[in-house]
């Protein structure tokens, strides 16, 4: 069976192609992310008003629910490249999923560590086994063997192979995740943002959280692509490309 | 500032400058982590290549 492609999804299959057009979304994306962290961090911090209930330790809302939604995202994007990668034999792709990972692994800590801390406050533990903290902490397990399967294999593409499969797998933990605080008893709150229905805070609030989220993602895709282009430069260090690059630097 | 009425009362968020204010630091030390390492294998690659473009020349 063959299937048809746009003509960009083969020109992101070359190495060279995608170094230099990622090479020319970089800066843009450090930018946008500079100013939305920056931005979102004062407004979440110094003018956003004081929730009723928890006081001032909602606002680490500002900096926990973002890197939530990223680690999960980050880990869709990976199995998608990973995939990809797999049935079109797409290099490019695994070593998008590749130079995700630490990246994703970073969120979660994140996402874990402004947990644990937000809790004390407001339930009284650092920690508690419900569904959701648990789901999350899979979820670093999972990002730190994917890591491991990388880095364990002599062949690069046996270890490309590997990772993508696990990552794979451990995509049924996502939606766990996503239902954990509906499924089951938890003292998680539901989701702060969904396609479908108004947030429950009021917009003083959740602006701000908007713009973290954004921050995010743009900081996100500038390391990805900074990675990526990386790490296509090891790989592919014996073309005449490569080579061209080395000497314009050095 | 802001929603607070002074600077004293926006560091002590409440009372909860402990938790909050931690978190922030956490998560700060994370971004500048990921920069770094990102900083450090990109010097990694190009010293690496710089040896080896040197390496080549001789043996020419």
């Amino acid at each position: 069976m063959k299937i048809n492609m746009p003509r960009w999804f083969y020109q992101l299959a070359s190495p060279k192609w995608s170094y230099d057009i990622m090479g020319m979304l970089l800066p843009w994306f450090a930018i946008a992310a500079g100013l939305l962290l920056t931005g979102g961090i004062v407004w979440g911090l110094a003018f956003a008003p004081t929730d009723a209930n928890q006081g001032n330790s909602y606002r680490i809302i500002y900096i926990h629910v973002p890197a939530a939604i990223l680690a999960q995202s980050c880990f869709m994007l990976m199995a998608l490249a990973g995939g990809i990668g797999m049935v079109w034999k797409m290099k490019v792709a695994h070593i998008v999923a590749k130079s995700a990972a630490p990246i994703g692994a970073s969120m979660t800590v994140i996402a874990l560590a402004t947990g644990a801390i937000w809790g004390k406050p407001t339930w009284g533990a650092w920690w508690v086994w419900d569904a959701r903290l648990t789901s999350m902490l899979i979820l670093l397990f999972l990002y730190l063997g994917i890591m491991a399967l990388y880095s364990a294999f002599e062949n690069k593409a046996s270890g490309d192979q590997a990772a993508a499969i696990l990552t794979l797998v451990g995509l049924v933990n996502i939606p766990i995740i996503k239902y954990s605080v509906e499924w089951w008893n938890t003292l998680h709150q539901p989701a702060s943002f969904t396609l479908t229905k108004k947030p429950a805070m009021p917009p003083e609030m959740w602006m701000p959280l908007l713009v973290m989220v954004l921050g995010y993602y743009c900081f996100f895709g500038f390391l990805l692509m900074a990675r990526t282009r990386l790490e296509l430069l090891e790989r592919e260090n014996k073309s005449s490309w490569v080579i061209a690059v080395i000497n314009e630097k050095i | 500032m802001g929603y607070f009425n002074s600077f004293s009362e926006f560091l002590d968020m409440g009372g909860h400058a402990l938790y909050v204010w931690l978190s922030y630091a956490i998560t700060l030390g994370i971004f500048i982590l990921n920069l770094l390492s990102l900083w450090f294998k990109k010097r990694a690659f190009f010293k690496l290549a710089k040896r080896q473009t040197k390496r080549e020349q001789r043996s020419l």
